[in-house]
């Protein structure tokens, strides 16, 4: 009897198991990113700088070239790499606090640059490593171990919708929120990194794609309960699709 | 530019613009900074050459970004600089940390002025104590070279790129605004471009094993050993690469030790007190770190005292103690504010810590 292989896992895909919880959005955008550069035949001409958070350990689970940043400065640091680089493939792997709390100044600098990189935005609403704190996409109400009646925006203000306010920036090329929660929007993520990737040789600037995502342990709710939550509470406030797409790659 | 007696090209250079021109000429190809005086003239001239020279020039949105760019440079195989001045320093230790970390080379010049805080933009050598006792958070040094004149800021930024690739670890030049605005004759003819080694480089992975860049070391014993690993960095390269100049030593009962520009003005005094028949000398580390710690114990076994000479409030002074180990007399003389040591204070200074000879 013949056996046929129907389904693996990317052979860049290795390393230790993953230290994620269950339920963690993490897993599937990595094993994404393996998939693509595969896919790609990019693992020569690939660069990922990692960042700090629950994913500071990317780079041990992706078989190819990382630069590992400091909190918040990818963006910085992947200038630096872009510039030596200039023909690679770059990107970072930032989560909410990491991008829009510690490293805004470095996000909205490398926008009005219209730097050659892309930015892989994990979006689940909440410090994921130091134990659920705030971040700055922490939906209004929502409790975190430092909103713990719920985050008032009197005081913290309201949750950052990063993608749509660098949206005029002209260095700006392509802008997408994605969703990692059923296989249809896992695939949509994927076309969407790809789109990203490639773009860097056809129609280079900005990209960032952001992904919407579940951390079950800091929400405290089980993982199908969280992705309950993601489709009610946090697509109402960050809506699926396009923000920015080049013209002429309509 | 003139030509000389021997037809050697030397330029009539600020020492701002010398250290820039000397970092192109040793193969320096990303430099990332942002304006602080009184260092602008660095950066600037690098905006202009470095494209020329097919380099990579990017006025970073601040200091914390410019040291996280040359920490993407650096990991990527590129050979980088920046610059700034006191509060800029402040603001790249984070990175400079993480650079020391992750074993990447990369070259510093700070332009000091007097602080703390914003303090003001007048000459100091006030970063003393940041560049050699820490330069940011964990057990781990800098590289830190003291030019006193235009041709040191030139020569210097080449060694510094010498040591910092040989060591993977940053070396930073500690100028001043004094010597980065002096004007005079330089020249660069001596200077080759260095060879750069990049196999531990993140530039894609085009063997079976990938190259991973980082300033995480692991767990307690990793990051132990790691941190062992760079202290015999530190010690071989203060067997090494330890540099000091003398001065008028040999018969010397009292011996000045000054860095950078406040050795030069100690060469004046130590000139001035000659013709007064005192017998008095200079040592003047040119490494900060590794500290020149064996020649000043030697002269302190031999009976000389000592007169710490700065352009702060004796941040050096405790090396020099621990060097001395109770074996001689040390003094410290120093100005702070951004007030430029006279040769006539210094003078001073001198008469009041000998006795004279005839």
């Amino acid at each position: 009897m013949d056996n046929k292989v129907l389904a693996t896992s990317p052979k860049l895909f290795f390393g230790p198991p993953l230290h994620y919880c269950p339920g963690c959005s993490h897993g599937i955008v990595h094993r994404l990113l393996a998939e693509i550069v595969e896919e790609l035949e990019i693992r020569e001409k690939i660069v990922g700088v990692s960042s700090v958070g629950c994913s500071a350990r990317l780079h041990m689970y992706l078989d190819f070239d990382f630069v590992k940043s400091s909190h918040g400065r990818a963006p910085a640091v992947a200038t630096g790499v872009r510039r030596e680089l200039p023909k690679h493939n770059i990107f970072t792997y930032q989560g909410d606090g990491d991008l829009l709390s510690i490293g805004l100044s470095e996000a909205m600098s490398v926008a009005i640059r219209g730097e050659n990189i892309l930015i892989i935005f994990i979006n689940n609403a909440i410090f994921g490593m130091t134990g659920g704190q705030m971040a700055p996409t922490t939906l209004v109400g929502q409790k975190s171990t430092t909103t713990q009646n719920g985050r008032n925006p009197d005081t913290t203000g309201y949750p950052l919708r990063f993608p749509e306010l660098i949206a005029p920036l002209p260095g700006v090329k392509y802008l997408t929120r994605c969703a990692v929660d059923s296989p249809k929007n896992v695939r949509k993520t994927k076309k969407s990194l790809t789109f990203a990737l490639n773009l860097q040789h056809t129609n280079p600037g900005l990209s960032l794609v952001e992904i919407l995502s579940i951390c079950p342990t800091n929400l405290h709710l089980s993982p199908v309960k969280s992705l309950d939550w993601l489709h009610d509470d946090l697509v109402s406030y960050y809506p699926l699709g396009d923000i920015k797409v080049p013209e002429e790659e309509k | 530019m003139e030509t000389d007696n021997n037809s050697s090209e030397v330029y009539l250079m600020e020492g701002n613009e010398a250290i820039a021109e000397a970092a192109i000429r040793a193969g320096c190809n990303h430099f990332y900074g942002y304006p602080i005086t009184p260092q602008n003239e660095l950066i600037e001239y690098m905006s202009r050459r470095m494209p020329e020279s097919g380099g990579n020039f990017l006025q970073a949105e601040s200091e914390l970004a410019s040291i996280h760019m040359v920490f993407g440079a650096a990991a990527a195989g590129g050979s980088a600089m920046t610059s700034t001045s006191s509060p800029g320093i402040s603001l790249m230790l984070e990175g400079i940390s993480h650079l020391a970390a992750a074993e990447l080379p990369c070259v510093v010049v700070d332009v000091m002025r007097a602080g703390p805080g914003n303090g003001n933009i007048f000459p100091s050598q006030s970063d003393y104590s940041l560049a050699t006792k820490g330069g940011g958070h964990g057990d781990f040094h800098n590289i830190v070279l003291a030019p006193a004149s235009v041709q040191d800021m030139a020569d210097h930024i080449v060694l510094a790129f010498e040591l910092a690739e040989k060591y993977r670890n940053p070396a930073m030049i500690l100028s001043d605004g004094l010597v980065g605005h002096l004007t005079e004759k330089v020249s660069f003819e001596h200077i080759k471009r260095l060879p750069k080694l990049n196999e531990w480089c993140a530039r894609g992975a085009t063997e079976p094993e990938r190259r991973v860049v980082k300033s995480s070391l692991g767990l307690e014993s990793q990051c132990e050993a790691e941190n062992l690993k760079f202290a015999a960095k530190y010690e071989d390269l203060k067997k090494n690469h330890t540099q000091w100049n003398t001065f008028m030593v040999d018969d010397a009962e009292l011996i000045i030790v000054a860095f950078g520009i406040a050795s030069r003005i100690c060469r004046k005094a130590i000139k001035l007190a000659r013709q007064e028949n005192i017998r008095v000398g200079l040592i003047q580390p040119i490494t900060l770190f590794p500290f020149p710690t064996d020649v000043i114990s030697e002269f302190a076994k031999k009976g000389c005292r000592f007169l710490v000479a700065e352009m702060n409030l004796g941040q050096m002074v405790s090396d020099v103690e621990l060097a001395v180990n109770g074996a001689a007399d040390v003094r410290f003389y120093g100005r702070s504010g951004g007030f430029v040591l006279s040769p006539e204070e210094i003078l001073s200074e001198i008469r009041k810590h000998v006795s004279r000879t005839s």
